[in-house]
C-alpha cells in the first residue's frame, strides 16, 4: 500500500515530462481573409496567431488576436476593429477542436484532415467542421486550411449604407507551422 | 479501491492537458493592445486630433464653411457664400505624416507634418495617453495693398496633442499651442500667441459621434474683438468616408485663422455651418497573398 501511494508522485512527474513532448506549438502562422464585392476587394493578413496541437489526443486550439489583422487601407482596418469585430471587447478569435482522423504524427506524409470544434469569432461560438491538409515532417507539422465565415453566424452587423462594400461571406485561409513545444 | 485508483492513474495521461490548459499556453502575456481610433478623423473639428493617416494612405479632405447663420433669409442663412479648403494628407509610415492644404479664405496655403510620439496602450505596456506632435506653416497669397512680403504673410504653428480614449465612446484631447505670426493684422497683437485647445468626442453609435472643440487663447495677447473658437460637430462614417457636419464661429480653417483671428461670436449668432469630408485611398502595394 505504501508503494502504491508513492506511485502518484512518480506518475505525475513522468506524466508531466512525457506530456510536454506530446505538444506541438506554432512557430509561424499566417491567417488571411478575402472578400470580393462589386465595389472593392478587401483582404487582410495576420501573422500573430498561435496554436497548439496535443498529439496524444489530436486536440487543437488556435488563438488569433483580431486587432493584428493588417489591411492595406488603414481606415478599413480601423473600421474592421471598431465597427465590425469590436476587437477591444472581443480581442481574440479562437478555435478549440479535435482532429477527427487518427493520424500518427510521428509518421511523415501529407494527410487530408478535418477538425471539429468550436469556432469563436466576435464572442459568438459556432460548431464547425473545418477541412484541411496536414503535412508531417521530421520535427514539424504544417496545417493548412480554407474555410468560410458567414458574418450573420457571428452577429457581425453591416449597416445598410455600406452593404455592397462588404460581402456577407468571408473566405479565410490559414497555414500554421508547428514545432515540438518548449517551455 | 486499488482497482479504482489504478483506473484513475491510467486515465491521467489523457487528461493531462485540457483544451483550457492548451488555450492558456497559446495566450501571450507580452501582448500589447494599442488603442486605435481615439478620433475618427485627423481633425476633431477645426483643430488636429492625435490621429495620423496610415502608412501609404492618402486622405483627401474637402472642407466647407458657409457664411454666418445670422445673415438671414436674404442670404439663405449664410449658405449663399462659402469658403473651401482642399487638403491632401499622406502617411509616410503609421506614425509620421505630411499634409498640404489650400483655403479660399485669404487664399492661404498650409503645409504641416504630424508625428505620433506615443500611443495609448494596455497589456504588457501600459501607456495612459496618446501624444502627437504637430508643426505647420501657412502663407496667405491674397493680393493686398500695400503688398506684403512673403515673410510678412507667413505664420507658424507648433502643437502637442495629448489625448486619451477613456472608453469605447469617450475620448478627450488637450492641445497646447504656440502660433507665431511674422506680422499681425492688428499691430498691438502679440506676434507669438499661446493658447490651448480642448476637444472631445462622444460616440452615439458605432459610426456616429458628436464632437466639441474649444480653443482658449490666454488673456492679454490679442485684440478683444477676436473671440475664442468654439465648434460642435456631428461625425458620420461610412466605409471609406468620414463626414463631419459642424457649427463653428470661425470662417478660416488654418490654425492662425481659427485660433488667433476668429471674429465671430456665438452669442450674436455669428455661427457658420460647415462640413469636412475625408476620403481615404491606399497606395500600399498588393500584398503577396495567394488567392
Amino acid at each position: 500500500m505504501k508503494h502504491f501511494l508513492l506511485l502518484p508522485a512518480f506518475i505525475l512527474i513522468f506524466n508531466f515530462s512525457s506530456a510536454q513532448n506530446k505538444l506541438y506549438s506554432s512557430n509561424k502562422s499566417e491567417f488571411s481573409f478575402f472578400s470580393k464585392t462589386p465595389l472593392e476587394d478587401i483582404d487582410a493578413k495576420n501573422t500573430r496567431a498561435s496554436s497548439i496541437i496535443n498529439s496524444s489526443n489530436r486536440e487543437l486550439v488556435v488563438r488569433i488576436p483580431v486587432s493584428q489583422f493588417q489591411f492595406k487601407n488603414k481606415l478599413m482596418q480601423q473600421h474592421f476593429n471598431e465597427n465590425y469585430m469590436e476587437s477591444e471587447k472581443f480581442p481574440n478569435a479562437t478555435f478549440k477542436g479535435k482532429i477527427n482522423e487518427e493520424i500518427d504524427l510521428n509518421k511523415a506524409g501529407t494527410y487530408s484532415v478535418s477538425a471539429s470544434g468550436m469556432l469563436n469569432i466576435h464572442g459568438i461560438d459556432q460548431n464547425r467542421n473545418l477541412v484541411g491538409k496536414l503535412t508531417v515532417s521530421e520535427n514539424s507539422l504544417l496545417l493548412e486550411t480554407k474555410f468560410e465565415v458567414l458574418l450573420v453566424d457571428h452577429k457581425i452587423d453591416i449597416p445598410k449604407l455600406v452593404f455592397k462594400k462588404i460581402a456577407e461571406k468571408i473566405n479565410v485561409s490559414a497555414s500554421i507551422n508547428y514545432v515540438p513545444y518548449q517551455k | 479501491m486499488k482497482k479504482l485508483l489504478v483506473l484513475f492513474y491510467l486515465t491521467l495521461p489523457f487528461t493531462a492537458f485540457s483544451q483550457e490548459d492548451l488555450m492558456k499556453l497559446v495566450s501571450d502575456s507580452n501582448e500589447v493592445f494599442v488603442k486605435t481610433a481615439t478620433f475618427k478623423a485627423s481633425r476633431i473639428i477645426n483643430g488636429h486630433s492625435v490621429e495620423t493617416v496610415g502608412k501609404n494612405n492618402l486622405d483627401f479632405i474637402i472642407s466647407h464653411r458657409f457664411d454666418r447663420l445670422n445673415r438671414g433669409f436674404e442670404e439663405f442663412f449664410g449658405l449663399d457664400a462659402a469658403t473651401i479648403r482642399l487638403g491632401l494628407e499622406y502617411g509616410i509610415n503609421d506614425r509620421f505624416m505630411l499634409g498640404i492644404g489650400r483655403s479660399s479664405f485669404q487664399k492661404a496655403f498650409d503645409y504641416f507634418t504630424k508625428y505620433k510620439l506615443i500611443r495609448q496602450s494596455t497589456g504588457s505596456i501600459n501607456i495612459p495617453v496618446s501624444a502627437t506632435l504637430f508643426a505647420g506653416y501657412a502663407i496667405r497669397t491674397q493680393k493686398t495693398f500695400p503688398q506684403l512680403s512673403g515673410f510678412d504673410r507667413s505664420s507658424y504653428t507648433a502643437q502637442i496633442l495629448i489625448a486619451r480614449k477613456f472608453n469605447e465612446a469617450l475620448s478627450l484631447q488637450i492641445s497646447p499651442t504656440l502660433i507665431h505670426r511674422n506680422r499681425t493684422d492688428i499691430s498691438t497683437d502679440n506676434r507669438t500667441v499661446i493658447s490651448s485647445g480642448i476637444g472631445g468626442r462622444m460616440k452615439l453609435t458605432k459610426r456616429a459621434s458628436i464632437n466639441g472643440e474649444y480653443n482658449y487663447v490666454l488673456p492679454n495677447q490679442i485684440n478683444d474683438s477676436y473671440k475664442n473658437n468654439l465648434s460642435f460637430s456631428f461625425d458620420l462614417e461610412t466605409g471609406g468616408h468620414v463626414f463631419q457636419l459642424l457649427f463653428t464661429n470661425s470662417f478660416g480653417m488654418t490654425e492662425r485663422q481659427f485660433i488667433t483671428e476668429t471674429d465671430g461670436s456665438w452669442g450674436s449668432g455669428d455661427i457658420h455651418f460647415g462640413f469636412n469630408i475625408s476620403r481615404t485611398f491606399s497606395f500600399e502595394k498588393k500584398s503577396k497573398m495567394k488567392p
